[in-house]
């Protein structure tokens, strides 16, 4: 290390559920680099300093959403955030929002995973089709309906950013709304009558107050609050027309 | 096999559908009517009128009125604007009650959504009161 070697303070959250009753706050004195990412941060911590600290990562590129964490009271990849942006002040790291803690940065993701499930997030075929008809064939119009909102990683970030999912866990939430949306705008889904049904719930779309903050954060240029209000217009015109329909989302 | 069955007795029994729907449509049309007409009616009767800018003085006197009231599309008007008004500002403040941490729960939608139907009956009444 040379002589001009920069060191910030990282405040991280610890908890570990065997030992402390709540979780409390631990700073370690980091040197770093300009090029250093808060997830190499934490890395360092780990590596040099405290060996017991745990979070999640793994591809250090903002592709695979393990690495989310609040870094300063923001929903961010720390893979993606610089330590360079916050020294020399402290810079504070916590687990994601509204998530139980397993333990330090580390949340229990199990409520999103039954969620991501209940969405059915796979093409539901409109019919039966052989190989031998070939592959689908989709117009770049089709693809854009819903292209952006395939880029979802699961990192959670807009779920730690929604605040109504804070007050109620059940809601299905931005990330779930986001993705269920691009499967019922893909031209080979048949799913949709299915997936509305979740959407028209009470833990659907109607949780939501328009905030937006969770498109704000997505690391992915997602634009989860535009699915689920797109879904509001759709899940109130089927509210009021269902009986007019001959066949729909009507229970 | 059973685990499909009981993936599918889950799917059925924890869906509610939600009649949020009702609430949402009237409060989006109250935003809507509030956002195009709001700022012209706080402009025409708190500014205008009292102050006798742009627009005479005695254009809300109580013959005027009254003349405006008793035409079908101005009881239209009126009824439109005090009833979504109403109907939006109990949305908002049901949700913001929500936001803030009191979570309200029937009581709280009750009182909201009752305050603006006891608004529009009223409204509804007097406007037939009133006569044509």
């Amino acid at each position: 290390m040379s002589d001009n070697q920069k060191v910030i303070e990282i405040e991280v959250l610890r908890y570990h559920p065997e030992k402390d009753k709540e979780p409390h706050k631990q700073v370690f004195e980091v040197p770093f680099t300009d090029d250093m990412s808060v997830l190499q941060g934490v890395q360092y911590i780990k590596d040099y300093l405290d060996g017991s600290l745990s979070f999640r990562w793994s591809c250090r590129m903002a592709i695979c959403g393990s690495c989310g964490m609040m870094i300063n009271g923001e929903p961010s990849l720390s893979c993606q955030t610089f330590l360079r942006d916050y020294y020399p002040a402290r810079v504070r790291v916590e687990a994601l929002s509204h998530f139980p803690i397993e333990r330090d940065l580390v949340i229990n993701m199990e409520g999103f995973m039954e969620k991501l499930e209940s969405i059915q997030p796979y093409i539901i075929p409109k019919e039966p089709r052989t190989l031998q008809e070939g592959e689908y064939l989709q117009t770049p119009e089709q693809l854009n309906e819903y292209e952006q909102f395939s880029s979802c990683i699961n990192c959670l970030l807009c779920y730690a950013a929604c605040p109504q999912f804070g007050l109620n866990s059940s809601f299905i939430g931005p990330a779930a709304t986001a993705l269920l949306h691009r499967y019922n705008v893909d031209s080979r889904d048949g799913g949709k009558a299915e997936r509305m049904e979740l959407i028209n719930s009470e833990e659907g779309v109607f949780n939501c107050t328009a905030v937006g903050y969770c498109s704000e954060v997505c690391p992915k240029h997602v634009d989860p609050a535009n699915a689920v209000n797109q879904n509001k217009t759709i899940s109130a015109a089927d509210y009021f027309l269902r009986f007019l329909t001959p066949k729909g989302g009507a229970k | 096999m059973n685990a499909t069955n009981a993936t599918n007795a889950m799917k059925t029994t924890t869906r509610k559908r939600s009649n949020a729907p009702i609430f949402w449509a009237l409060f989006g049309a109250g935003g809507m009517l509030s956002a195009l007409f709001g700022p012209m009616l706080v402009f025409i009767t708190g500014i205008a009128v009292p102050l006798g800018v742009v627009l005479p003085k005695d254009t809300m006197s109580y013959p005027h009125m009254l003349a405006f009231a008793q035409n079908l599309i101005g009881k239209g008007f009126i009824f439109a604007i005090i009833a979504l008004f109403l109907w939006h500002a109990a949305h908002r403040i049901f949700h913001s009650l929500h936001d803030i941490g009191i979570h309200a729960g029937t009581g709280a939608k009750l009182l909201c959504y009752g305050l603006a139907m006891v608004g529009t009956v009223i409204a509804a009444y007097a406007l037939l009161a009133i006569g044509f």
